[in-house]
């Protein structure tokens, strides 16, 4: 049995907000769970809020990409929000990336960031 | 000293890595080690990420095996150490392995070399056909 | 009864037949080190425990390892501490202890089973002596230690410029370990003032090697993980040149000459060109 995360709806907006340790499977679930959602809901923007986890790794991370791009084909732009100093300085060393992922400290940037609110942000990606 | 007891390397705890659940676990076992040894927190954070990629490797590359760690001292110096056992298929070409972006299934190839830039020591023992070990230690700066 | 056992006893005896005497010539002699700096009362309330512990210990045995003298370790533990801490030298720490042994210092009419006690007790003090000076270096390290950790946070101060904008100005020699307390201050500040732009002024640095370059590089992808701009401003000349020379791509990072250069382009980034409608906008 595997726990599934879940996907809020606020506006156009889907947020997810991960708050355990995952177990791989849980990762994948989430996944299709986001990509199912955005069609049903024709969201425009995600936000998946890491505050809470102390550990990304290359599964995490590479999950993480994987989403924004399958996100972005569905014409949804995905922001990362909250990753921890030391998350952030683990993943440099780790050698990833998260190529093309747009992200954000807080949630309240994040959602700020999806309205446009901040035009040089918007223009950049 | 200061009443912490280091483990000697034949009593380290054992934990058999064979279902996703257990990744999760081996993260949170090598996470309290590392809150023993008082690792900073960029450093505890490093060492449970590249755990985490080794026990995944153990699970995934090696059709399972167990995590052996415990604390360590060496110099004066505390650390953690963990070590990924398994009896699969092994790796056959070691350098290549290291090598980021080389991968045999389907991950980013970044699980062994990451895990080596992440951590302090890194030994990396295989053979084909006789499984593979691969050991890390962090050391408290 | 064995001859060892006899020859404890009589220290035992030795040392509490005349305790008060004995006490009072230790706390003497050892003040007389000392010049005066530390209060007679503090000195003599610090020996007096040290001696009963000392005899008490010693009535079950001389092994100053054992759990007997567990209570007389930590007294000693206690006052190189102390005197480390207070600036004493080694020397001065450990007189304290080697002048137990005058107390029972033996003279020519001293009787054989005596300066056989004696002996013991020199041996045995000896020991203490130098678990006193070890603590006593022990103790020295970790304030150096901590010094040096204190220094480094010193060096690095993170400084909010603007509202969303922190920046860290660089001086001095940096090395690896340093960059590396830079880059993790720097990002917790970025949380913790939910600053998106950050600025590191290396105007001050004479020099970098590769790792530090690349620590720097590092600090700026990490920034950006986790939805931060990182600018680097105050790059000397010879830097560029070594940076350029040593193959290290700067990529798309920015870079500007100088620290109001750069607090400009944060500011530009931030939405506006103005500090005062920058100002305004912020919370």
């Amino acid at each position: 049995m595997t726990e599934r995360i879940p996907v809020l709806k606020i506006g156009d907006v889907l947020l997810v907000s991960i708050q355990t340790d995952l177990e791989d499977q849980s990762v994948m679930n989430l996944q299709e769970d986001l990509a199912a959602r955005i069609v049903e809901t024709g969201a425009h923007g995600v936000v998946i809020d890491i505050t809470a986890l102390e550990i990304v790794d290359s599964f995490v991370g590479r999950m993480l990409a994987t989403t924004a791009a399958i996100s972005r084909m569905l014409d949804a732009e995905t922001v990362l929000v909250g990753m921890r100093p030391a998350v952030a300085i683990t993943l440099v060393e780790l050698g990833l990336s998260l190529g093309g992922v747009r992200t954000a400290l807080s949630l309240e940037k994040g959602l700020a960031l999806l309205a446009g609110a901040d035009p040089v942000r918007a223009d950049r990606a | 000293m200061n009443g912490q007891s280091v483990t000697a390397e034949e009593e380290f705890s054992t934990l058999p890595i064979t279902t996703n659940d257990d990744v999760v676990r081996a993260r949170q076992l090598v996470r309290a080690l590392a809150q023993q040894a008082k690792l900073s927190l960029v450093d505890q954070t490093k060492l449970i990420t590249a755990a985490s990629e080794l026990a995944r490797n153990t699970l995934v590359h090696g059709g399972g095996g167990v995590m052996r760690s415990g604390l360590v001292e060496r110099g004066g110096r505390r650390g953690v150490t963990a070590r990924f056992e398994d009896s699969g298929p092994g790796i056959p070409d070691l350098d290549l392995a290291l090598t980021d972006g080389w991968t045999s299934g389907n991950g980013m190839g970044l699980g062994l070399s990451g895990a080596r830039r992440l951590t302090d020591d890194f030994t990396l023992a295989s053979k084909p056909g006789a499984g593979t070990t691969v050991s890390i230690t962090k050391w408290v700066r | 009864m064995t001859a060892e056992r006899r020859g404890s006893e009589r220290l035992v005896d030795l040392l509490s037949g005349q305790e008060e005497k004995l006490v009072g010539q230790w706390i003497e002699g050892v003040s007389h080190t000392l010049r005066g700096r530390l209060s007679a009362g503090e000195l003599g309330h610090e020996l007096r425990e040290l001696y009963a512990a000392l005899v008490a210990a010693l009535r079950s045995g001389e092994d100053w390892r054992a759990e007997a003298f567990s209570e007389v370790r930590a007294l000693l533990t206690e006052l190189s501490r102390n005197r480390a801490r207070q600036g004493f030298t080694p020397t001065e720490t450990a007189t304290a202890v080697f002048a137990l042994k005058d107390l029972l210092a033996p003279s020519s009419e001293t009787a054989q089973e005596d300066i056989t006690a004696y002996l013991r007790l020199n041996r045995l003090v000896d020991a203490l002596g130098l678990f006193t000076v070890e603590t006593y270096a022990k103790t020295r390290e970790e304030i150096i230690g901590s010094q040096a950790e204190q220094l480094l946070e010193l060096s690095t101060p993170v400084v909010k410029l603007w509202d969303g904008v922190v920046a860290v100005p660089l001086v001095g020699t940096l090395d690896s370990a340093r960059t590396q307390v830079v880059m993790e201050k720097l990002l917790q500040t970025l949380v913790d003032t939910g600053s998106d732009q950050a600025i590191i002024d290396i105007t001050g640095v004479p020099a970098v090697d590769t790792e530090v370059a690349q620590h720097l590089l590092k600090t700026v992808v990490a920034a950006r993980l986790m939805g931060a701009e990182c600018t680097i401003s105050g790059i000397r000349p010879q830097i560029a040149q070594t940076i350029v020379a040593l193959g290290i791509q700067f990529g798309d990072i920015v870079t500007k000459a100088t620290l109001a250069d750069a607090l400009k382009h944060a500011l530009r980034r931030l939405g506006t060109e103005n500090p005062a409608v920058a100002a305004r906008s912020a919370r």
